[in-house]
This record gives structure tokens, sequence and C-alpha cells, in this order.
């Protein structure tokens, strides 16, 4: 139960808005970072906190694409396949992933380590092609750089190839 | 290159910068914020911002101190300033790095936002997927907090100024102010009809204004130089200041380049973004991010301001310029742009709702070989009744893709349908698309 472990922190996110609905996405956060996704008991538990319905819980959930219905694999990777990103080549990076991964946009692997989306525009068009996997950004994307990446996740659950700060281009770039 | 003087990411291009409150400071940070406390009185700052011709940065281009001015002059009760980070539209992707390497210079515009329009709780709303970028505002925010810039007594004057990072969750039109009133309300993000607008009655129904990012990032310098300096760069008196532009897609070096607006296309493209990846010309820009509609290479001399662009037919929305090369394919880049709004089509009007699923329907028919030339009368068709017909500018913005490619690039349009029916047979195929 959400309440009981984290009490202080749902009491913190109350506190930031005059209207106890506004805590809605930031609670589904917390529930989603708790099971990997968004559970009915867990809908259920955070409509009674904010006290709102189950259904008035629901029909927000399904609207945002962030929240996941059911568990996914531990790495979530998710390719813009938007047109900036087509441009400089996201197609054929998401034909790559699929091979290596042997999974299709929607699927997990087997081992359940990998679920593959293609999605729509993630605000770095600039630096495509890119994706997210869970919260991390990767972009300027080579099939080399995805191999390894994969290789990173695998091994060390982390990959130092992921983005920082964002800025491109960088100052010593500049013509 | 001519070379021009950044305002904006100044800080960040500093070798070392790291957008600590210490480097901001150093940079002469909050400055401004102290200048505008207890000196100058509230209304004063807001007949700065209009005097220096600030307008919105975040596609729209309304002048910005205009909007304050609509919050109702008597009232007393509680109101809000929403900082719009959604950084939604293809294309666009400035505000992230304002946001994660010179957070402080955000936050001191809130700052300055707050105080002139006599607000006492601000909300930065961000696109969930900028999980680094909320991280980074909440340091900030803790930062400046601890240091007296935000929080309650603000640099001793007794004002309270509370901002807090409200993370969005994947919807696309959480970027149209009153639909991210809604999801920051807790609910879906359904764009209200207006009026009423926010000012009046916006976050839980109080008086709201609603400023894009960069928009808030210029306050400090408007303060600090004066609103004439900032009236004197770019176009006068309409498109004032410099803008930060997104270039993606076919050039050498893509990414964020501030410039005084006004500068021409080709200058942007040709001179900052390096030119072209390769020895293919340049076929099609889109000058300000998906919603905006598609230009030719006969329009690389037009100007980039607000004015100007929409003159040539199209506008300066949020600053994201697209190029394509020639041989990139004019009907699949109208059917990928489409696919987008189709997925994000926000569902509550009509329209907009079932006509992006028609657009895309037949244009998929199209590129997949198996359209008719009636197809063409269709998309025109439903273009114009999806137009001007919903409660918000997406419905507009979803049928530009598609009006802007027939008007210039028709015959490819023709090309594939010609084939394909050479090619037989006559039954039509009617593929659906999943909405996913």
């Amino acid at each position: 139960m959400l309440k009981e472990k984290y009490k202080a922190e749902i009491d913190e996110i109350l506190s930031r808005y005059p209207v106890r609905r506004s805590a809605l996405l930031p609670l589904l956060y917390l529930a989603q970072q708790e099971e990997g996704y968004v559970s009915e008991p867990a809908m259920k538990e955070i409509a009674s906190i904010l006290r709102l319905t189950p259904p008035q819980v629901y029909e927000t959930v399904t609207f945002y694409t962030m929240f996941n219905l059911k568990p996914i694999g531990r790495f979530h990777i998710q390719v813009c396949k938007s047109l900036m990103c087509a441009l400089v080549g996201s197609d054929p990076l998401i034909g790559w992933l699929e091979a290596k991964l042997d999974v299709k946009p929607g699927d997990t692997t087997k081992d359940g380590l990998f679920t593959l989306s293609k999605v729509e525009c993630l605000g770095a068009c600039g630096t495509g092609p890119m994706m997210q996997i869970n919260s991390d950004y990767y972009e300027r994307l080579t099939e080399e750089k995805v191999d390894r990446i994969l290789a990173d996740l695998k091994r060390d659950g982390t990959s130092t190839l992921k983005s920082g700060p964002f800025m491109w281009p960088e100052p010593a770039q500049r013509a | 290159m001519p070379k021009h003087e950044p305002v904006l990411l100044k800080n960040m291009l500093q070798p070392g910068y790291t957008g600590s409150l210490a480097d901001y400071e150093r940079a002469g940070g909050y400055q401004a914020l102290r200048t505008v406390l207890g000196k100058i009185p509230p209304a004063e700052v807001t007949h700065m911002v209009i005097k220096s011709g600030l307008r919105g940065r975040g596609g729209a281009g309304f002048p910005t101190g205009v909007k304050w001015g609509f919050l109702p002059k008597d009232y007393t009760g509680p109101k809000y300033l929403c900082c719009n980070a959604d950084e939604s539209e293809p294309g666009t992707f400035k505000d992230r790095q304002l946001m994660e390497r010179d957070p402080h210079q955000v936050l001191e515009g809130i700052a300055i936002a707050c105080y002139a329009i006599g607000v006492e709780t601000a909300y930065i709303y961000i696109r969930g997927e900028f999980a680094l970028g909320a991280k980074i505002l909440e340091a900030a925010i803790r930062e400046a907090r601890a240091a007296g810039y935000l929080g309650t007594n603000v640099l001793g004057t007794g004002r309270t100024m509370n901002v807090w990072v409200h993370r969005g969750a994947g919807a696309y039109i959480c970027g149209e102010e009153t639909a991210l009133l809604e999801s920051l309300e807790g609910k879906r993000g359904l764009p209200r009809v207006k009026p009423p607008f926010p000012a009046t009655h916006g976050l839980y129904n109080k008086p709201t204004v609603v400023n894009n990012v960069e928009t808030l990032a210029n306050l400090p310098h408007i303060i600090t130089r004066g609103p004439d300096w900032f009236a004197s760069i770019g176009s006068p008196p309409k498109s004032a200041g410099t803008r930060i532009f997104c270039v993606s897609g076919h050039v050498k070096r893509p990414g964020n380049y501030e410039v005084p607006m006004g500068i021409t296309c080709r200058e942007l493209i040709f001179e900052q973004a390096g030119g072209m990846r390769s020895d293919k010309p340049l076929k099609a820009f889109i000058p300000g991010g998906a919603s905006a509609p598609f230009l030719t290479p006969d329009h690389l001399d037009v100007k980039l301001d607000f004015e100007s662009v929409a003159q040539a037919g199209s506008m300066l929305g949020s600053g994201g310029v697209t190029v394509m090369e020639e041989g990139t394919d004019m009907v699949w880049a109208a059917l990928r742009l489409t696919e987008f709004f189709y997925h994000e089509s926000c569902g509550k009007c009509s329209p907009c709702r079932e006509g992006s699923s028609w657009l895309v329907q037949t244009l998929r028919r199209i590129v997949a070989g198996q359209g008719r030339m009636q197809d063409l009368e269709t998309l025109t068709d439903l273009c114009q009744n999806i137009a001007g017909r919903t409660v918000c500018a997406f419905g507009d913005a979803e049928v530009s893709p598609i009006l802007s490619t027939l008007k210039y690039w028709r015959h490819e349009y023709e090309a594939l349908i010609r084939a394909a029916e050479a090619d037989g047979p006559t039954e039509l195929l009617m593929p659906t698309a999943a909405r996913h």
C-alpha cells in the first residue's frame, strides 16, 4: 500500500496544491515507480487518498501515454518515430532493435528485460535518432551505439551513454 | 558567419558553466530580481515588459506584458503563474536546454513575473519525459529557496513566491494553455472553451497567467538592460528580441541557435546550421514546428520574424525549423506528421478526433500505392472541415502538413495515385488505423 510506505512523500505532494486532485499525476508516478505499472489496486487507493471515484482516476490514467496499465520489461525502450527523427534514420534503427531483441514494437523480450515501443516526438529533434529508456534519453544513435547501450544495460543495469544536461551543439562544436 | 550576441544562451556558452546557483550569481544572476523587488512597482515592471515588445515564445506569439495586463486589477484572492515547459511541438527542443543548462535563469524570470503580477504560487508544468529537466529544476528551486530568492520572505521583503515542478505524463495537447490547466488540476488534458480566458478563469478557476519557458527567461535581461535595449534587437516593433531556433533534419549541424529575429531562413540554415548535410539541395522546410505549413526553397530569403513568416503563408510558431533535402517523399512526410496529430488528438471535438483518423487512413492508402484521384478531394474537404471547427488551435495545426504539401507538391500525390491506378485492381482497399 502506498499510504503506509510513502506517507511523508504523499503528504509533501498534497501540500503543493490547494486542491487535492492536482496530486493525481504525481501519485500515479509514485505508484508506477513502486510496481512498474499502475495497477488497479493502486488506482483505487489513489482514488481514496484524493477523495475521487476510481473511474475518475481511471479516465485520467488512460489519457496519458506514460502510464503503463500492465507490467512491462525492466527496461522500457521508446524510440521516437516522428518526422524529425525519421528524416535522420529512426525507421532503420527501429528495425535494428526489432532484430536485436527479436520483438515487435509493443512486445517484451522473453527474459523480461526489454519492452520495445515506437512513440511520437520526445522533444530531442536536433539529436535524432533518439530513444528513451526508462527515465533516460539516448541521442545521436547509431547501430553500434545501440548495441553498446543494450550490452551496458544487460550487464550493469545502467549505461554511461545516456544524455546529461542537454545542450546541442556543445560550445566547442560551434563554428 | 555573422556573429550574433547570445542573450539566453550566453552563460551556458561559457566553458565550464554548470548552471549552479554560484555560477549563475557570478554571471550576474538574480541582480534583476534584486532590482525590481521593492524598488520598481509591479505595474512598472509590466509596463517595461510591454515596452520591450516581448512576445510569447511558445507558439502563439501573444505580447507578454499585455497578457499580464488582462488579470483583474482589484482582485485580492489567490492567482497563479504557470510556466509552460511542456515543449512537445515536433521540431522544438530549446526549453529543455534552457532548463537543464541554466535553470536559475528560468527561475529568476518566474520570480520577476510573480512579482509583477502579484502571484505567490507558480507551477512549472514540464513534459513528463523530461525527467532529468524536472530533477535539475527541483534542485535549483531548493538552492534558490535556501538563498532567499524563492520561498517565503523573498530577499527580506516579506513576499512569498513558491515554485513547484509538476510533471505531465505524455500528452502533446497539454502544451495548449487551457489543457495544461486541466492537466494540472489532475484531469484529462482537454482544452477548455474560451472565453473565459485563463487571465480571469484559469487554474482552479482563479486568475492565471501561462508563459513559456523561453519567454520567462527573457525577463531578467529586459530588467537589467532595459526595455529599449530589448526593443532594439531583431525586427522591432513586432518581433523584438532574439529567438532560439531549433534546427533539425538534413543539415550539417542541427541544434539550437540563438539569433535576432529577422535573420533570413537562408542564414539560419546555411550559415548557423552549416547548410545541407550532403550535396543534395534543400527541397522543403518547416519554419515553426510541426503545426507550421511547409515552405519551399523560394522562401529561403523570408525573414524569421512573426509577420514575415505569416506573410509567406506559414508561421514562426515555436521556432522549430526542420529541413528536408531533395529526394524526401513529401506525401510520406505529410503522413508522418499527420500520424503524430492523429495520435495526439485529445478527442474532445469530433472534427479533429474523427477527421484525423480519416486523414491518416486516406494518406496511408495513397502511400501504400492504393490511392485514387478522388482521395485528393477527400483530403482537402476533410481539412476544410477540421480547421477552425475545434475548441483549440490543434485543428488548424493538424491540417497544415497536408494542405501545404498539396499546395507545393501536388504532383507527388498525383504521381503515386496515377501509378496505383495504372496498377489496378479497381477495388478500393480501406486500411484502418488502430489508435495506439
